[in-house]
């Protein structure tokens, strides 16, 4: 199978899933995903994928060894434009800026 | 906030709240349109990824998952449970809409996410609540697809996007999502941290995607530890809201 039918099947099949969850949630009787439990759970998986996400996408390679480059000193600017209560777009901005700006200096 | 005991609030008021959070968020769209094509989707695939599952932080993880190489789909999974919230959106945000036929709830549930629910919860009464969640939507949807595309275009134009840092966007997107997250709870720093540790952790040995759903058993961890006896700890006193506090 290609490459690119495999990006469209997991676009595909992602998109499915997401109205999946949606829908199950307007249609479910109040109550059954109410569970204290289920709450704070789902309410911390979002928290763990989130930091993982961050973490990985930041500090690895393409083919997942650890790393430190100007993606790091992006990233930093970011959470001073969220320290700073920033807009979403302006967050984004700030570490796409910095990051180029060190390539483009041969700093990092 | 909400005009709290006031019956119905003025539609104007309603119709700021949900411009301002559609706009503000909306043409973030650019930052996805640019990195799924910096991550190596085509601009169709970034498009219908918009349209169709419309879930930001869900979208960023599957290109994610694409511009690391290997096989999506275990990426595909880190997304889908990243969507998982959405369905406990609906359970809240379903009540207060009164949406009681099926057709209803089919038309509305696509535009069930972090912001419809935002606005939804902060109306007082149902044609508040109906109007925000619509107003929301439709101003969300029309500018987060169009800026999708735009952004994908753009990054085509521009040749090669990790020289412009376009790489950094989908990570600092990932902090501007949970940074107001992590407000609240201790047992949410901890749980942030054992992920962390754990996908680090797994990184180099296993393909794209999968170290992602490897963090997940940072919850049940981080929950089982924190049921241990002692009981003083705040984390024990959190209880189960994120509105408890």
């Amino acid at each position: 199978m290609s490459h690119d039918l495999l990006v469209w099947l997991a676009i595909l099949g992602m998109a499915a899933g997401c109205f999946g969850w949606k829908i199950l949630g307007l249609s479910v009787p109040a109550g059954v995903l109410e569970r204290p439990w289920v709450r704070r759970g789902a309410a911390l998986l979002p928290v763990a994928l989130l930091a993982a996400l961050t973490a990985v996408q930041t500090l690895t390679t393409d083919s997942g060894q650890l790393t430190v480059d100007a993606r790091l000193a992006g990233l930093a600017a970011a959470g001073v434009a969220l320290l700073l209560r920033a807009p979403f777009l302006v967050v984004v901005g700030a570490a796409v800026a910095v990051t180029a700006l060190l390539r483009l200096t041969g700093i990092a | 906030m909400t005009v709290c005991e006031s019956p119905t609030r003025p539609r104007r008021a309603v119709l700021r709240d949900s411009l301002g959070v559609g706009i503000a968020v909306g043409v973030s769209g650019v930052a996805f349109g640019g990195t799924a094509v910096a991550g190596g989707l085509s601009v169709a695939q970034a498009g219908v990824l918009s349209l169709l599952a419309f879930t930001g932080a869900s979208q960023f993880a599957l290109v994610a998952a694409v511009a690391a190489g290997g096989n999506p789909l275990p990426g595909a999974v880190g997304a889908l449970l990243l969507g998982s919230r959405n369905a406990l959106y609906g359970l809240r945000v379903g009540p207060l809409l009164g949406l009681t036929r099926t057709r209803q709830r089919l038309a509305a549930a696509q535009f069930v996410i972090d912001e419809t629910t935002a606005v939804t919860l902060a109306q007082p009464d149902r044609r508040s609540a109906r109007l925000g969640f619509s107003a929301t939507a439709a101003t969300l949807f029309v500018l987060w697809n169009a800026t999708t595309l735009a952004g994908a275009v753009g990054a085509t134009a521009l040749g090669d996007p990790s020289r412009y840092g376009l790489d950094v966007a989908g990570p600092a997107c990932f902090l501007a999502l949970l940074v107001p997250q992590l407000r609240g709870a201790r047992e949410r720093y901890w749980v942030a941290g054992v992920a962390v540790v754990l996908a680090l952790a797994t990184s180099p040995y296993l393909p794209s995607g999968v170290p992602i759903l490897l963090a997940t058993p940072a919850v049940p961890l981080v929950l089982l530890a924190g049921r241990r006896p002692d009981r003083g700890a705040p984390v024990a006193a959190q209880g189960s809201g994120e509105e408890v506090r």
